[in-house]
């Protein structure tokens, strides 16, 4: 299937992930910050299927927007935000963190201008019927290793988790 | 203005790397501890999305593979990171960053 409109479609995703992601970093209200969040990850999500990685698009729904951000939300709602609202937002380093801000942005420039034609002009569109059996062919072939590290790793963070915040040890 | 309406890769590297630099300047200069760990899961995103990006140009599907390992890393580093969090909050009753100086001399 050939791909339709696609320079609309990647300015509009990317005009909503850049205006999420400026509205996570300056939004007083945290609940705020989270829904802005959540919008850009479903923004992010469609990128993903313009770039026909339709399997990396679901576990983005499924686990980034689904599981991280009410997890977020949660602990937002457990901590106190009313107080926090009424306080100072930017800390007193804000003048040097922006500078380096800056410079990293400075340094963003310098590379993609200086390397713009090292990437192939055109690619062929790629079908996407098999997306999800080339990813799980990986995922238990060659990254088997890495996927049990992965399972140890969520079984670690579950019970880190529960320690830190439980009343008593 | 040809070269913009054709979407290269370029577009999504540089789309990755202006996330990326919203969530270092949000790590940089925001007090609340919620919206710093909130800005480290943008720069995680960014990540992705160059790494989806650049497996979309060649055939084989790696990129991928280790876009979804971020997300589970991401995951549990979410997790524990709140975690820590309610276990301070519980303590000193702020979420500020700026009252994390117990350690300082």
């Amino acid at each position: 299937m050939a791909p339709v409109a696609t320079p609309f479609f990647f300015y509009l995703f990317a005009a909503i992930m850049l205006i999420g992601g400026i509205l996570v970093i300056t939004q007083k209200n945290a609940v705020h910050s989270a829904l802005a969040l959540i919008v850009l990850l479903l923004a992010q999500a469609s990128i993903y299927l313009m770039l026909y990685a339709p399997f990396v698009a679901g576990a983005q729904i499924i686990l980034y927007a689904g599981g991280i951000m009410v997890l977020f939300l949660f602990v937002i709602m457990l901590v106190s935000i009313e107080r926090s609202m009424k306080e100072r937002q930017f800390n007193s380093q804000w003048l040097v963190g922006i500078v380096a801000a800056t410079a990293l942005g400075g340094l963003f420039i310098a590379v993609y201008l200086k390397g713009k034609n090292i990437f192939p002009d055109h690619v062929l569109p790629v079908v996407e019927n098999d997306n999800t059996q080339k990813v799980a062919t990986l995922l238990y072939g060659q990254y088997m290793f890495a996927f049990e590290i992965a399972s140890l790793l969520l079984l670690v963070a579950i019970i880190g988790a529960v320690v830190m915040a439980k009343k008593r040890i | 203005m040809e070269s913009m309406l054709h979407i290269t890769t370029l577009h999504y590297l540089v789309l990755g790397a202006a996330l990326f630099l919203l969530g270092v300047i949000g790590v940089l200069t925001r007090r609340n501890v919620v919206i710093v760990l909130m800005s480290i899961e943008l720069i995680l995103n960014a990540v992705n999305l160059n790494l989806v990006a650049f497996s979309r140009i060649w055939g084989p599907v790696n990129g991928q593979v280790f876009a979804i390992f971020i997300i589970t890393d991401a995951a549990a580093e979410a997790a524990v990171g709140l975690g820590i969090l309610i276990a301070f909050f519980r303590n000193k009753e702020t979420v500020n960053i700026d009252e994390v100086n117990l350690l300082k001399w």
